[in-house]
């Protein structure tokens, strides 16, 4: 059984279709990426698995570990196992990293969270009080979102965008982690214009304009994606 | 017995055991118990349902230990009048951890008028918690005017840590003078048919004067909140912030009237408020993590009034 298969989704906003008739299927314990430039539908793709709020009134189904997920909202889909790590992560005034890392894994001791932290180029005691609101600048809140995901352990983990603001040092560490999740059996979804990011992933599908213009082994991809899909101005027709 | 429950309630019983401490526990109308240190001095004298307390700090005096008060009524019924007149000389420093402890209160009036002098060079921070009855059969009325003299700080918080409103109404005001800084921050937590109205306002009147404002409120049930923060600046290069939070959930009300006003061109205020339900990402990205909405919404809030 497949862990996650998405059939003939499709969503509008206002008429204009973000994702266009999308069908994929992803296996229990791999690490898929969702490559593509900007604004080609591959966040709005994320935030429809994981059912947001705005992103749940769609054509088409999804599908996980044999149950349609559909009709659920964003707690329960999170409660099967589901989770998202966001592109621009909100802040939190008041709730400190530890609280808001534990509470991501319910019940994560204060020596996994010191781990954890470790994991994404955190010293505990600089950073477990201190709060996820705006003292934290753009990569630190970034790192925070990832060890709260890591804190999670969950089965499929949406990480939107997840280099932005990351220095390569912590980056190689993120990717040790993301790559003990999966051996843990955990499926990650990449989401990334990056090809250092696209680079972990083992699957890869490229989206353009809505679409899945291709998909396949990480090389194959990573070549279009960069010969053929970089270069192309992407005026509403795929560069096929 | 009424000072073992305040100051138990308090969570300052070894506190005031120790001498070094300075404290002053005072039971409706009734002085319980008085500690004072080098260079502080408290008088205290009766008045109608209430006492009038006199605090001096001398000059080049530091108090590195907090003081202690603890202000409250152990009655069901009950009215407390608190007249405090507070004097910090110069080039000195106090913090002081008021403790306002109504546990049992079905119908109690607590009414404080505050006259406070913060001397040149001097530092004080004020910080005020409440505890209250689960009933919310209280009404919490402060009125403080302070002034700041020339380079002297002054930062106060308004908690309320346990139990119900009831009624809080607050007004306090503080007068700013050169290179002066006041700091003013209440948090607090309403629900039932509590109300929660503060004023708060800043008058930088000396030159190059810095104030802040900072309320963080939330309501639920049919409980409403008034929030009216002011800021007036007539000095060169004074500088304030008045910043307004208020989460509104159920059928609870929020107000919030945050006034900036400046009469001179050299002096710059900026405010921020928002008010109203959760914010929507932080509600969802905390779902995301697998909490319910009512634990998210919990967590949300607590960090707020944190």
């Amino acid at each position: 059984m497949k862990l996650l298969e998405i059939k003939n989704l499709s969503y509008k906003v206002n008429g204009v279709k973000l994702l266009d008739n999308i069908s994929i299927s992803l296996d229990k314990g791999s690490i898929y990426a969702f490559v593509g430039p900007n604004g080609v539908g591959k966040t709005t793709l994320g935030h429809t698995i994981m059912g947001l709020e705005g992103y749940r009134d769609f054509e088409g189904d999804i599908v996980f570990k044999g149950k349609s997920i559909k009709e659920l909202d964003v707690y329960e889909r999170a409660t099967r196992g589901i989770t998202l790590a966001w592109q621009e992560p909100a802040r939190f005034e008041g709730i400190s990293i530890e609280k808001f890392i534990s509470s991501s894994g319910k019940n994560v001791s204060h020596d996994e969270v010191t781990e954890i932290l470790k994991d994404v180029g955190m010293e505990s005691e600089t950073y477990c009080k201190r709060a996820v609101d705006k003292s934290l600048s753009g990569g630190e809140r970034k790192k925070v979102e990832l060890a709260s995901i890591l804190a999670m352990k969950p089965e499929l983990g949406i990480l939107d965008e997840l280099d932005s603001g990351i220095d390569m040092d912590t980056l190689d560490n993120i990717f040790k982690a993301i790559h003990f999740l999966k051996s843990g059996g955990s499926t990650i979804i990449l989401i990334t214009h990056s090809k250092a990011v696209l680079r972990q992933a083992e699957y890869a599908f490229l989206m353009c304009h809505g679409r899945i213009l291709k998909e396949g082994k990480t090389s194959t991809i990573s070549r279009y994606f960069t010969r053929k899909c970089l270069p192309c101005d992407h005026k509403n027709v795929p560069d096929e | 017995m009424s000072e073992e429950i305040l100051v138990e309630q308090a969570g300052i019983s070894k506190i005031i055991e120790d001498e070094r401490n300075a404290s002053l526990i005072i039971d409706r109308d009734r002085i319980i118990s008085k500690n004072t240190v080098s260079g502080l001095k408290v008088d205290t004298a009766k008045i109608k349902d209430g006492v009038k307390i006199n605090i001096f700090l001398e000059n080049d005096i530091n108090i590195d230990r907090p003081v202690h008060l603890c202000f409250g009524v152990t009655n069901k019924k009950a009215t407390q009048i608190i007249k405090l007149n507070m004097e910090i000389g110069e080039n000195s420093s106090m913090s002081v951890y008021s403790h306002c402890v109504f546990p049992f209160a079905e119908d109690v009036i607590h009414a404080m008028d505050a006259t406070i002098k913060v001397g040149k060079n001097s530092k004080y921070n004020y910080i005020e918690r409440h505890i209250h009855s689960e009933e919310g059969g209280i009404k919490v009325i402060p009125k403080a005017v302070i002034t700041l003299e020339e380079n002297s700080r002054y930062k106060s918080e308004f908690e309320l840590m346990r139990g119900r409103v009831g009624l809080i109404d607050m007004d306090y005001e503080v007068f700013c003078k050169s290179y002066s800084v006041m700091e003013m921050s209440a948090r607090i937590n309403g629900w039932g048919d509590d109300k929660i109205k503060i004023k708060e306002s800043g008058n930088l009147i000396g030159e190059y004067s810095k104030g802040a404002l900072t309320s963080r409120i939330a309501v639920r049930g049919e409980a409403t909140a008034d929030i009216y923060n002011k800021l007036v600046a007539t000095a060169d290069y004074a500088r304030g912030h008045v910043d307004c939070k208020e989460i509104v959930r159920d059928n609870g009300i929020a107000n919030a009237i945050p006034i900036v006003e400046v009469k001179n061109s050299k002096a710059h205020i900026t405010h921020e408020a928002s008010v109203g339900s959760v914010d929507s990402k932080e509600l969802q990205t905390l779902m995301s993590r697998g909490l319910s909405e009512e634990e998210a919404v919990e967590l949300i809030i607590e960090g707020l009034l944190s």
